[in-house]
């Protein structure tokens, strides 16, 4: 390639018309690329109008509405146009893309025989500029506990917990601590409310609502004792699990406890909200996973997931994939939209995380292995491992939101490394900005609180708010069906066993018409059933002659009661 | 092994110095926003809510008649002013902005029956029941001199007395001739003081007319026998007739589809016609409890106004069937004339109680300059309110209005009235022989027949 353009260069100098050097004869080797060019020019532009097509998909949110069946002309006609006009700027949208997104992903190659989960961080930190070496540290803190954290929305700053006490707020960007304070409880979660002006800490009693500078504003009491805090951010909802196995959620703009329920299944700290939907999902101990919505006192879902007790769950930003992980050892991949496990990985997770981008954090002891799905088809597959020094306990992984960086919360402090890949980097100001200002943090805040969503628009699938609900119609078994029930109640009946009865009790003839005494009960609710709808098919067609009856007189027709 | 992460820097996302704007980056990516059609939802509500709390549309009253104001004529060139007619033969040119009387027209004897302006702003034509028409001349360069803090009042350009009484006159778009309509239809020029042209066809008195903004030939006319009358200027014949049930009141050509016109009806509706298609009705608008007396369209063809004997101005959309803006006032009695103005944000209304009242086209508009942000976050707002209008929280915001009692037990009564009607035709229907009574559309049910 290169060889081609130094040709047309000289051939360009060497005479004065430009317009015909380009269709002289440029030296024999030349020649045979210009058609390899055209190849490539070709093929990249098909791949780009694939490209294309894939953004035009995720823009159109789903597929278009079926105007087949709609009857009224001018409905019809507004909503073709509306239509059109969702495609027209789902292309656009499409094609802005290139312009309006500043940054490309990370990524991380390996050549040759060399595999990435081989990979240390030590050689990415030699690769990567110093900016991003600078945030692979280990903050060692080994008197005060298994630490965990959370992140705001931004990922700007982080709130560390340790279990003895210690609750530290540090800007990330700067890695300045901005304020640490001594509880003196033990602590079990954290957790950053709408911005980084407040969090939670779960106490021992009860969990706390601090500020940024450590101030103590609210002692939620009637919580308990929790084991895990999650906010709901669309929401403005504080979800709770407590020691006794009670969930509650509370609204913490106005205080209000929005709902209180006995899940009955016992003592769990696993819980989870799912970002998609706003539901809450709890793993207990029987392996089953439940989940929740503030308005229903009973779960929305219980799956039963693993053979023992679940030991963590995580949800995929896109709301369709779950993973949990059980304490036999393996993790399994859910896919929400039609419950069923999509894959089983032969893989020990006490902590498990997903990333914006889609990378899993999965991690136990002082082992953390991440995997990705290489070609979407949500295959995972182990992309990258890093082990810490033994002795160290992992408790918590979460990805650092808008930027290639895993937060590790162990027995032995925290600790942050490097993950290229996995964070989304292109940011949206009006959604979550990583270099907000004070100004812009308050607007946020006040449009956010415009856009409060009630409570009881959580629900499994968000996307059904302002559809039509269609009425239901309750199908009727059909004859074969019925027929194959009555069959199979028949054999059940034949297969029971009887009490053998002595003392000149057990007679043949006996034993027989016990036998058919229980087929025929078995037998006897289906036939009632026949009966019945002959029965009815009878009075309807007793009643045909009356509907043949004038119009003017069908109003003195006995009516039943139905 | 090649690797590359996330690094942003901080100078490419915050901004130099203060005085520069804050940097803003847009994703537009659906996974990075949940929950999007609940938040939209939300949005609806609040905007909803919103749109009642900033829905003033009152501005403000003008006046200074002595009398009842019977009609209104608005100059196409020029934005501020509008002309108004009383009883008493008085005239009056009105600045909105202020909402004064900047010049004064008087002459007539008896009530000023109808005013008009012609297309280029310069003449104004007034016809009243003491026979005459007198051209004025108003044209731009008299109305700047005018000083509206003196009283002004000038001398009429040309009196043209006729035999019988006027009921109304509107001027031809784009040409020299205007019309008036009085015991028949006369067809004007300004320098001749006889009517050029005449049509009489029917018996009873014509009591509006009003050309066609499309072709300047054609005008249309309704009449006390209960007729609607399209004329044609170039064949000096009449063309088509329709003949309804109740008499029209007034009429008014969609200026963006000059095939349609909407008449004023007697019977509470207006009924919107396509002009080569007398024999249905378009579309018929209810919503009026009395006499609807005036139509005006706006010049988006998108909406129009109507006046009627019930004390209420109502805005409707041209293709819908009920109002979509009703508005009322204790002081505003018998409305008898509505003029939307020009630049389709203004409702001018003219009523019994000698008052010309300035009304916001759409209530809830903030008026005067809007910057480019605002304007597009009350863009983003209806929007997104029109998506959501039919889920029941929304649509019973949006909806409600409140009306003054006679009117709304008024409209009750007619809907009762109605129901009853409708029940017993459904009964009538079903005790007699299948297919034997037609139910006719109610876009036909209300005309009798069409002539040619």
């Amino acid at each position: 390639m290169a060889a081609f353009w130094n040709s047309f260069d000289s051939e360009i100098s060497g005479c004065d018309c430009l317009g015909d050097s380009h269709l002289r004869q440029a030296p024999g080797d030349s020649i045979a690329s210009v058609p390899y060019i055209s190849v490539t020019m070709a093929a990249k532009k098909e791949n780009s109008d694939d490209e294309v097509d894939e953004k035009v998909k995720k823009y159109l949110r789903g597929e278009a509405a079926n105007l087949e069946g709609v009857k009224d002309k001018k409905l019809k006609g507004q909503l073709a146009v509306r239509e059109d006009l969702y495609g027209k700027s789902a292309k656009t949208a499409a094609k802005i893309e290139k312009w309006l997104l500043p940054s490309e992903g990370g990524y991380l190659e390996a050549e040759g025989i060399e595999k990435t989960w081989r990979i240390k961080q030590e050689s990415i930190a030699r690769e990567v500029d110093i900016l991003s070496s600078r945030n692979q540290y280990d903050i060692v803190l080994p008197e005060l506990g298994p630490y965990t954290l959370d992140f705001t929305s931004n990922g700007r700053y982080m709130a560390a917990a340790g279990r003895k006490g210690h609750l530290a707020i540090v800007d990330m960007k700067t890695l300045n601590l901005i304020k640490e304070i001594q509880v003196r409880e033990t602590v079990r979660d954290v957790a950053y409310l709408h911005n980084e002006l407040f969090f939670a800490a779960a106490q021992k009693k009860y969990p706390y609502i601090y500020n940024r500078e450590g101030t103590e504003l609210h002692c939620l009491k009637e919580h308990g004792p929790v084991l895990r805090l999650q906010f709901l951010k669309n929401h403005f909802l504080l979800a709770s699990i407590n020691k006794f196995g009670q969930l509650r959620y509370q609204d913490v703009t106005m205080g209000e406890m929005i709902g209180n329920f006995r899940t009955g299944l016992g003592r769990t700290d696993v819980m989870q909200v799912n970002p998609f939907n706003g539901v809450v999902a709890l793993g207990h101990s029987s392996g089953t996973v439940t989940m929740w919505k503030p308005t229903s006192s009973v779960p929305l879902v219980k799956m039963l997931c693993h053979p023992g007790p679940v030991s963590s769950l995580a949800f995929h930003p896109n709301g369709h994939l779950m993973a949990t992980s059980g304490r036999e050892n393996k993790i399994k991949i859910w896919d929400l939209r039609k419950f069923e496990v999509i894959q089983t990985l032969p893989c020990h997770a006490k902590t498990l995380n997903f990333s914006q981008k889609g990378l899993l954090a999965a991690g136990t002891g002082s082992f953390i292995q991440i995997l990705a799905d290489f070609s979407g088809s949500q295959n995972y597959s182990s992309y990258m491992t890093h082990s810490m020094a033994k002795g160290y306990q992992v408790g918590k992984v979460l990805f650092r939101p808008y930027e290639d960086i895993l937060g590790i919360g162990h027995s032995m402090g925290w600790s942050s490394i490097l993950i290229p890949g996995s964070g989304e980097p292109n940011f949206d100001s009006w959604v979550a900005n990583p270099f907000e200002t004070s100004k812009q943090r308050r607007e946020k805040e006040v449009h956010s609180l415009l856009d409060k969503l009630p409570p009881e628009t959580i629900m499994l699938d968000p996307t059904k708010v302002g559809t039509v609900r269609v009425p239901q119609k309750k199908e009727k078994p059909t004859k074969k069906d019925v027929e194959a029930e009555m069959e199979a109640a028949i054999e059940t009946a034949k297969d029971t066993e009887f009490k053998k009865k002595t003392k000149g009790r057990n007679k043949p003839s006996k034993r027989a018409k016990k036998r058919r005494e229980m087929i025929d009960k078995a037998k006897r609710p289906f036939l009632e059933q026949q009966t019945q709808e002959h029965e009815t098919s009878r009075k309807k067609q007793k009643t045909n002659p009356e509907t043949e009856m004038p119009k003017s007189l069908q109003r003195f027709v006995r009516q039943k009661a139905t | 092994m090649k690797v590359k992460v996330i690094s942003r820097s901080t100078d490419e996302f915050t901004r130099e110095r203060s005085q520069d704007l804050q940097r803003v980056f847009r994703n537009f990516d659906p996974s990075l926003r949940s929950q999007e059609k609940a938040v939209e939802y939300v949005r609806a509500l609040n905007a909803a809510k919103l749109d009642k709390i900033f829905a003033r549309p009152f501005i403000g009253a003008m006046d200074g008649h002595r009398d009842s104001i019977k009609c209104m004529a608005k100059n196409p060139n020029y934005l501020k002013a509008i002309f108004s007619g009383s009883d008493d033969g008085d005239i009056r040119l009105w600045d909105i902005a202020s909402r004064r009387t900047v010049c004064q027209f008087p002459g007539h004897q008896g009530a000023v029956q109808g005013l008009t302006v012609s297309t280029d702003g310069s003449v104004l034509v007034s016809c009243g029941s003491d026979c005459t028409v007198r051209l004025w001349n108003v044209s731009d360069a008299n109305l700047a001199d005018s000083d509206y803090l003196s009283d002004n009042s000038s001398k009429p350009q040309a009196v043209y007395i006729w035999k019988n009484a006027f009921r109304a006159v509107d001027h031809q778009w784009d040409g020299d001739l205007f019309a008036t309509a009085g015991a028949q239809v006369d067809i004007w020029n300004h320098n001749r003081s006889q009517p050029v042209n005449t049509f009489d066809w029917g018996s009873d008195t014509t009591i509006s007319i009003r050309f066609n903004p499309g072709e300047p030939n054609i005008l249309a006319t309704s009449a006390n026998d209960r007729s609607i009358t399209l004329y044609d200027l170039r064949m000096s014949s009449p063309a088509r007739k329709v003949i309804m049930r109740t008499k029209t009141n007034s009429i008014a050509w969609n200026p963006m589809e000059p095939m349609n016109f909407t008449a004023a009806n007697e019977d509470c509706n207006c009924y919107s016609y396509d002009a080569r298609k007398l024999e249905e009705a378009k579309c018929v608008h209810k919503d009026h409890v009395s006499a609807v007396m005036d139509i005006d369209f706006s010049p988006t063809g998108r909406e129009f106004v109507t006046g009627s004997y019930d004390r209420t101005v109502r805005i409707f959309q041209y293709n819908g069937g009920h109002s979509q803006e009703i508005y009322h006032t204790k002081r505003m009695q018998r409305v008898f004339c509505v003029k939307y103005s020009c630049d389709a944000s203004y409702v001018i209304s003219g009523s019994d109680d000698t008052n010309l009242r300035l009304w916001k086209a759409k209530a809830s508009e903030q008026l005067g300059v809007v910057l480019p942000r605002e304007r597009k976050k009350h863009e983003y707002l209806e929007a997104v309110k029109n998506r959501y209008k039919h889920l029941p929280e929304v649509k019973r915001i949006v909806r409600h209005r409140h009306l003054p009692k006679p009117v709304y037990k008024a409209a009750n009564l007619r809907r009762t009235m109605i129901e009853a009607e409708r029940r017993k035709e459904q009964r009538r229907k079903a005790h007699s022989a299948p297919g034997s009574i037609v139910t006719e559309p109610v876009r036909k049910r209300r005309i009798i027949k069409e002539v040619e």
